[in-house]
């Protein structure tokens, strides 16, 4: 066929659809038309004048307006509390991440400086290179989260200045000051005395706590006010600062920061294993997603005892709010952190598991690895099991409740308390046969230390069991009050097996060799898998603790009067922090990516080696 | 009451038993722990387990089992070997061919009984105990809900005997009122019981007296279902509101009644560890 003739009949088509269009958008327009009419008497309708008026009078009140501060602002298509909730949450995790990094980089490198293993100065460098991206994120964040409050809830944000102002310029100048100290250590890697670096080392630790801690008293002022008026007039600057819930929240994100801070290192780690093209690369990487891991679990372990103490210091300030947190609309959002933390800890006695396959000689404790895995899985299901189950009519029907005549008892305190200490303990065990794996005692009194480890470790048991079996006949206070027995039993028979367990391995005989890298891949999926964990279980007991004002800005002192004033519903409050996690990885990716840039050849230099060799601490890799 | 459905637990004791007799493989036993646990959860307690409740536990017995199987390479030889053989080996070809029809029969049986499920009304999920406003007005008297105590408490110290007439008079008034809901020995399952959705509150169970102050069952008592806040949506519960028939005074003695009658303690209050 002539192709023209086609072009011809294509245009042809095309026209007659554009002529349908316009004419039945003519025929469909509702909106005024004036009549059709000649030129000459084209002006004077009554309608034109009319609107003429209008627009003058419109144009004067304009002129007329007084300005009048407003309360509130709004954004386009996303709500204002979703979106400084976001970059809320997002600002915390950079934070945490760069107040975590320093921390355990400060500890591996002074165990370097102690031990001279170099392999732990390179490792505290390697983390230490993720440092300075992190911070501008973090800065970055900050910023936007300043702005969004500023721009969003004026009203607000002028009222937390009228309490906290006075704080700024010392969280300015520390932040001029963790700056030097941060860039130092980080530029000045293998430039000074190994002593002053430490120096510098601590110097980042000290002033970024610090930091945090200012940060702290503002947040946690919105939720338990305290030196304000009823009517909200300050009366007395250090006791805002210095709330009930102040000290809690400084001491759970103290050590919950080094748990996510080494797990998304562990990650980052992982993440390097996994790519990586030799075998020294891979025994590399291996060790330090270990390391990692190590700190994050070591800090991971005490850490629901600081939630504990936030939590005790809630109900102290309002029972209302504990009662609302515990047992009301937000006591669902503790069965899914139960459901995480359980996975956390299987997750950590299963990599240690899958460590052993590193060294020689692990079918002596492998058998028991059956046990230590049915105590967990025990202990997650009481800890998971609800108080009111979520159940159909006809399931509640059955129960005559929701409340199981079986279950039921699992639900409360003393259950959960007791799952947690024997959890603890089992993961404790796990790390002790991983470290003596591959190794015999030689002490002469090796049988004598193993039972006394093993009438330790089942007494601790036995009484964390019967204290937590007491705890259902006794009140309230007692029983929580019988948690603090419990913890201090699980730290000390820690402490002894630990204590043993080093005077019995002094001088083993090693009937194994560690092979670092030499583990099946999934173990480095379970490492990523920890810092997801730990990054949603950060969103979701955050959004916990902040949530608990509900319609409250500053929790009995200025009410909510936006639109958000409700508590949204636990799903969208569960899609909005998984949101937040992805856009963090997002951006820890990102970082990762930057951080190994370092590593590549110089652009033009392909083949001649990487170029880490003349980078900053170069000489002392 | 037993709890359990005791046969079953026995069956599963047996089956275990017998596994272990005749020395079961690695993939024998992973199945038989993920079978004994579905069956424990789902058949074995006398009060059949929510099928919520069902799916956590044997998520975590799946997950478990996964990290067993996979926590060493010897362990993963010896689920997946017996696999492979049965499926390569030319030996066991006939009965391959029973197993593959199986597999999507069993899925089919799976989507059947999914299907059959009666329908059923959807559940709204309600907060048992919300958590009250921090001041209430009843009969003209403004009572802290936080830091209030029961006005008549302090008779327990200072004079026990008129503190037994007043629990005895919020006996009288419990009997005369409460009992056709909340049931004579006070476990929420009168002869009205029954009738009621939300069921009325059990007062021998062990998470409702001790975990709160008195001011919060006053406060229950007073305002009733209609005073409940929207947390506690939907508020459809039969609770009357007490002011409209009794005194502050009366509700003031069924509540060291419930107390007195079942042994607990009102809950204590929390002291901030520095005293503020």
């Amino acid at each position: 066929m002539n192709p023209r003739l086609l072009i011809a009949a294509a245009i042809v088509v095309l026209l007659g659809l554009g002529g349908a269009v316009r004419v039945y958008f003519a025929l469909e327009n509702q909106a005024y038309h004036p009549p059709v009419r000649s030129l000459g008497v084209e002006s004077g309708f009554p309608r034109e004048q009319a609107l003429k008026d209008i627009a003058k009078d419109r144009e004067a009140k304009a002129k007329a307006k007084k300005y009048e501060a407003p309360t509130y602002r709004t954004l386009p298509f996303v709500s204002s509390r979703v979106a400084v909730w976001v970059v809320a949450q997002l600002h915390l995790m950079f934070a945490a991440f760069v107040l975590a990094v320093p921390m355990f980089a400060f500890i591996i490198e002074l165990i370097g400086y102690f031990n001279g293993d170099k392999r732990y100065d390179r490792l505290a460098y390697e983390f230490t290179k993720l440092l300075s991206t992190s911070f501008s994120f973090t800065a970055s964040f900050g910023g936007f989260l300043t702005f969004l409050l500023i721009m969003l809830y004026p009203a607000f944000t002028n009222y937390l200045m009228e309490i906290f102002s006075w704080t700024f310029f010392p969280y300015v100048a520390l932040f001029f000051a963790e700056a030097g100290f941060l860039y130092s250590y980080y530029y000045g890697w293998g430039k000074f005395h190994p002593v002053v670096h430490l120096l510098l080392g601590l110097g980042v630790n000290v002033v970024g706590t610090l930091i945090m801690f200012i940060a702290d008293s503002w947040a946690s002022f919105m939720m338990t006010p305290g030196g304000v008026s009823d009517a909200g007039a300050l009366i007395d600057p250090w006791a805002a600062l210095d709330n009930f819930t102040w000290m809690p929240i400084n001491i759970h994100r103290f050590i919950g920061n080094i748990a996510f801070g080494g797990s998304v290192a562990a990650a980052y780690a992982a993440w390097k294993f996994l790519g990586a093209k030799t075998d020294e690369e891979r025994a590399h990487y291996d060790w330090m997603g270990y390391m990692g891991n190590f700190v994050a679990i070591s800090a991971f372990l005490p850490l629901p005892f600081a939630g504990y103490y936030l939590a005790r210091e809630i109900y102290g300030y309002n029972q209302a709010l504990g009662i609302m947190m515990m047992g009301g609309a937000f006591s669902w959002l503790f069965i899914i952190q139960a459901v995480l933390i359980g996975n956390l800890f299987l997750a950590a006695n299963y990599y240690l598991w899958l460590g052993m396959g590193r060294i020689e000689g692990t079918q002596s404790y492998q058998r028991y690895v059956k046990y230590l895995l049915a105590a967990i899985a025990v202990c997650f299901a009481v800890w998971a099991t609800p108080r009111s189950i979520l159940a159909s009519v006809s399931e509640i029907k059955a129960m005559g409740g929701t409340l199981h005549p079986a279950l039921g008892v699992l639900g409360v305190m003393s259950a959960k308390n007791t799952a947690v200490n024997i959890l603890i303990l089992t993961t404790y065990v796990s790390f002790l046969f991983y470290r003596r794996t591959g190794k015999r005692p030689t002490v002469a009194w090796a049988a004598l230390g193993n039972a006394v480890q093993f009438l330790i470790f089942f007494g601790v048991s036995g009484f964390v069991i019967a204290l937590g079996v007491y705890g259902y006949f006794v009140d309230a206070a007692t029983r929580i009050g019988l948690s603090i027995p419990q913890v201090l039993s699980v730290l000390i028979g820690m402490v002894t097996m630990t204590v043993i367990d080093a005077f019995m391995l002094r001088g083993a005989e090693q009937t194994g060799e560690t092979h670092w890298g030499k583990l099946p891949a999934i173990s480095q999926y379970v490492l990523i898998f920890i810092a997801v964990t730990f990054t949603w279980l950060m969103g979701l007991m955050g959004y916990v603790r902040s949530g608990l004002r509900q319609h409250w800005h500053v929790y009995g002192v200025m009410r909510d009067q936006s639109v958000d004033a409700f508590t949204p519903t636990l799903g969208f409050a569960t899609q909005v922090i998984s949101v937040i996690v992805i856009i963090f990885f997002a951006f820890i990716a990102f970082v990762f990516w930057l951080s190994s840039l370092h590593d590549k050849p110089d652009w033009g230099s392909a083949g001649q080696g990487p170029r880490g060799s003349h980078g900053p601490g170069g000489g002392r890799h | 009451m037993t709890l359990f459905e005791l046969p079953v637990l026995l069956g599963i004791v047996v089956a275990m038993a017998l596994l272990r007799l005749v020395r079961a493989s690695l993939l024998v036993w992973v199945l038989a722990w993920w079978i004994g646990i579905y069956v424990f959860v789902s058949r074995g307690f006398a009060t059949p387990v929510p099928a919520s409740a069902q799916h956590i536990y044997l998520g975590i017995v799946t997950l478990a089992l996964f990290a067993y199987v996979t926590s060493s390479g010897e362990r993963i030889r010896s689920f997946v070997d017996p696999l492979v053989n049965f499926a390569g080996d030319g030996r066991y070809t006939l009965a391959l061919v029973p197993v593959l029809l199986a597999l999507p029969a069993l899925a089919a049986y799976r989507e059947y009984v999914n299907a059959k499920v009666p329908v059923e009304p959807p559940f709204f999920a309600r907060t048992v105990h919300p958590s009250p406003p921090t001041e209430i007005t009843v009969h003209d008297q403004k009572i802290d809900m936080l830091g209030g105590d029961n006005p008549l408490r302090h008779l327990e110290k200072d004079d026990p005997a008129k503190f037994a007439e007043h629990v005895a008079r919020g006996k009288d008034i419990y009997y005369e009122q409460c009992f056709f809901c909340h049931a004579d020995a006070l476990g929420g399952d009168g002869m009205y019981a029954h009738g009621l959705n939300p069921a009325p509150a059990n007062f021998i169970d062990q998470g409702v007296l001790p975990s709160f102050q008195e001011t919060f069952f006053f406060w229950r008592i007073a305002k009733g279902g209609p005073g409940m806040p929207d947390e506690g949506a939907p508020g459809d519960s039969a609770m009357p509101e007490w002011e409209r028939f009794l005194s502050n005074e009366q509700m003031w003695e069924v509540v060291l009644f419930l107390y007195d009658h079942t042994g607990y303690r009102p809950r204590a209050r929390e002291v901030h560890a520095e005293g503020h």
